[in-house]
């Protein structure tokens, strides 16, 4: 047998393209689904969202700017990153939702081939979201889609990363930015996943991930002036939070993707259509009038 | 020499108004139960025209009881037939536009011109759009067989008030929804005579229902359990508490808010289009329209050429009775409604910006403010962040493309915004830049049943109009 210590992971949060640790300096324990302790996460603080929010709105010009092609590219490439990381990641999944390997091993695959199906959309989703509008008059007159903004994300608190990747990929492939809350008992995949999107060409800021506690943190971001959208799937076994969060929401009408759950549990292995990524987007109508 | 404008009334005698209206539940006018009516007066002179029932909640009980109760064969009708009896209401409003556009002036004091010319073609156009919708729902984007979502609950402004219902009803009957409807407090008349045009068509009883009343009717309704779709056009302070009320139940809802549009204009537009375009942008209807382009934002290079231009534009415009047809700008819609347009204007020349209107006569009854402009308007001022909704123009100048872009983005609304330049590339690079939901490059305030409309952040949320329309009532 070996004697080897093993070296112990410290998990950071993600935000503006760096690891910081919680501002608050707090962590919490994380253990497995039999109770075993598999590390710390960082806890973070409502000053850590701020901060996320603050980096989200920093990179929202730069990435919803940045044509949809290579936007297209940049989301292949995190599939590419974690399909080198597959056993990682299965091994951690199935730690922290208490999976067989193989299952565990079905979750990244599926997670992977989310990100692709998602980065296929990227240059597609304005043909089937747009329109060229027949008005009666001498005017060209076109709608098209853009992103919302910066989008606050509640992450799915049951399925820590098949769950997590189905809620990020379609907020940014249109060219938003968000700040993500992790699944609060399972958090430690998405913060992995926080150093493949650091190697993946994506820009700072535009996916921020923070570990902690949904009922600190869902407050503060579904009031937060600078957010432009919430989506409350990680609050969906909680309908008292989800009312309240609605209700804190509404004070510069971010736009709400309410939990589409049954029961609180989604089944993210369905096919994910298109709500998700037009939940997100705005559409822009732009007249000229025609004429020699 | 002069030449002076003899009268050019619209004869009134078109429109037969009844000394007192019911609310409309389930295919018969009917009293309000709580017994209570209100008055509804022609802001150009203060007349009443008529007395109104005011719903309570045993009204609002019963009208989306009645919603609920017709939803079950509306929705089961084949497309094709729901088509027809919304092309059937289109021609109706057609037929009987001259009566409607008059008595859409009366009661709300817009010009005969713009009633007659602009509000009425539009709600036809509205309901022969979405007729077409009815029977091709499979092909919209939602899926193979969207379905509706059942009883719709609308709240209109008084601005363009059968306009915007046109907007609420035509999409939701066309998606196999019912309604109840909730017109303004100001302008319930022509929802009234809609009732007629429904019972005329031979519309299911209870597929349409319109309640009068003020903001505790339209709360009762928002708030009422048995409302699957909320759709709401008003201000950005009512939307917001209407969200808050929606807030942790499954209504699917929608918001049409207030805007503070910029109308931008380069140095290289043509001055005269550009002029025509602003007095629209920001005139039109009294500037009693969420998406007048209220802040004038002008290259500064031509401002002066520009406001010279403008001032003589704005001496020519005529202040006056709703029904001469020679009116440009109508009366105020309200006592109150002028109460806040004062305010805000005082508040202008207290901050420090410069105030000019042309020398116009004002009638002596009624409601009226005349067209103003006011220079030297800083982004601090609140005329340049507050909706005034009214004919209040805000001017600010730039210098660059980005700095146009900035200013124009601060606010938190995002519902409208012109450019005025000759380079096209500009144009969409501006057209790119600018959060808002519509962007009129060389033109303003064009509206078509075709075209969705609807505003980024504070705005709301939603689109009205084009196939994007019809999501608002579809379980999708």
């Amino acid at each position: 047998m070996s004697d080897r210590l093993s070296v112990l992971k410290t998990y950071k949060l993600y935000v503006g393209g760096k690891f910081p640790r919680s501002e608050s300096g707090r962590v919490y324990e994380v253990s497995d689904s039999k109770g075993n302790w598999l590390a710390n996460a960082p806890l973070s603080s409502r000053k850590d969202a701020r901060d996320a929010v603050v980096a989200a709105r920093k990179a929202f010009g730069g990435w919803s700017g940045a044509t949809a092609y290579n936007r297209g590219q940049i989301l292949y490439r995190v599939a590419e990153m974690l399909e080198g990381r597959r056993e990682q990641f299965a091994a951690e999944v199935a730690d922290a939702e208490g999976l067989s390997k193989a299952k565990a091993a079905a979750q990244v695959d599926a997670a992977i081939d989310r990100w692709v199906w998602y980065a296929g959309w990227s240059d597609k989703v304005a043909q089937i979201a747009g329109s060229a509008n027949p008005v009666a008059g001498p005017y060209f007159n076109l709608s098209s889609p853009e992103p919302t903004g910066v989008v606050a994300v509640l992450a799915p608190q049951e399925s820590s990363f098949l769950g997590l990747v189905s809620v990020i990929a379609p907020a940014i492939v249109t060219g938003n930015t968000v700040v993500v809350v992790t699944s609060e008992k399972s958090p430690l995949p998405a913060l992995s996943l926080g150093e493949v999107l650091a190697t993946s060409d994506l820009p700072g800021g535009v996916v921020n991930i923070l570990s902690g506690r949904v009922n600190e943190l869902g407050g503060p971001l579904a009031a937060h002036q600078d957010v432009n959208a919430i989506d409350l799937a990680g609050a969906a076994a909680d309908a008292e939070l989800v009312k309240a969060l609605e209700t804190a929401a509404a004070d510069n009408l971010k736009r709400v993707l309410r939990p589409q759950a049954v029961d609180g549990v989604a089944d993210w292995t369905a096919d994910p259509g298109t709500e998700r990524m037009l939940a997100f987007l705005e559409t822009k109508t732009v007249w000229h009038p025609m004429g020699v | 020499m002069s030449f002076e404008y003899a009268p050019a009334p619209e004869s009134r005698a078109v429109v037969d108004i009844a000394p007192s209206y019911g609310l409309f539940i389930d295919g018969e006018f009917t009293e309000a139960a709580g017994g209570k009516v209100f008055k509804t007066v022609s802001p150009a002179n203060e007349e009443v025209l008529s007395e109104v029932a005011q719903a309570g909640s045993e009204d609002v009980e019963r009208a989306v009881r009645a919603a609920r109760k017709a939803f079950e064969k509306w929705s089961a009708l084949p497309g094709a037939e729901r088509a027809k009896y919304l092309f059937r209401i289109a021609r109706l409003i057609q037929e009987r536009s001259r009566e409607l556009a008059v008595l859409e002036s009366l009661d709300n004091g817009k010009p005969i011109r713009e009633s007659r010319d602009s509000d009425l073609p539009l709600v036809a156009a509205h309901f022969f759009y979405y007729a077409g919708w009815a029977d091709k729902l499979g092909h919209a984007g939602y899926g193979a067989d969207p379905k509706p979502l059942g009883v719709a609950g609308q709240v209109i402004p008084w601005n363009f008030p059968l306009l915007m219902l046109a907007w609420k009803i035509a999409p939701a009957l066309a998606c196999g929804n019912t309604v109840v409807l909730k017109p303004a407090e100001t302008t319930p008349l022509s929802a009234l005579f809609f009732a007629d045009i429904c019972r005329q068509a031979g519309l299911p009883k209870g597929v349409v229902n319109i309640l009068t009343g003020d903001g505790s009717t339209g709360a009762e309704l928002v708030a009422h359990p048995d409302v699957n779709k909320v759709a709401f056009t008003g201000s950005t302070e009512v939307g917001k508490a209407i969200a808050r009320t929606v807030a942790g139940t499954d209504k699917k809802l929608t918001l049409e808010l207030g805007g503070k549009a910029a109308n931008i204009v380069f140095d290289d537009a043509p001055i005269d289009q550009a002029v025509e375009g602003i007095v629209n942008g920001i005139f039109f209807n009294q500037g009693h329209v969420c998406c007048a382009g209220s802040r004038l934002l002008v290259q500064e290079s031509v401002q002066d050429e520009l406001l010279a231009a403008l001032k003589r534009r704005m001496s020519t415009l005529r202040v006056g009775d709703p029904l001469d047809k020679n009116t440009d700008i109508g009366a105020i819609n309200s006592a109150e409604q002028l109460a806040r347009i004062t305010e805000l204007a005082d508040a202008g020349e207290a901050e420090g910006a410069e105030r000019w209107a042309p020398s116009c006569e004002l009638p002596d009854a009624g409601y009226w403010f005349a067209p103003t402009l006011f220079t030297g308007v800083t982004q601090a001022h609140r005329i340049a962040q507050e909706e005034i909704f009214g004919p209040v123009l805000s001017v600010l100048t730039f210098r660059t493309p980005e700095e146009a872009v900035a200013k124009a983005n601060n606010t938190p609304y995002g519902l409208s915004a012109g450019v005025w330049t000759e380079k096209g590339s500009r144009i969409l690079w501006m057209a790119n830049k600018l959060r808002a939901g519509i962007v009129w490059s060389n033109t303003f305030n064009k509206f078509d049943p075709a075209s969705p409309f609807g505003g980024y952040k504070e705005s709301g949320f939603g689109r009205e109009g084009g196939r994007h329309g019809l999501e608002a009532y579809l379980d999708v």
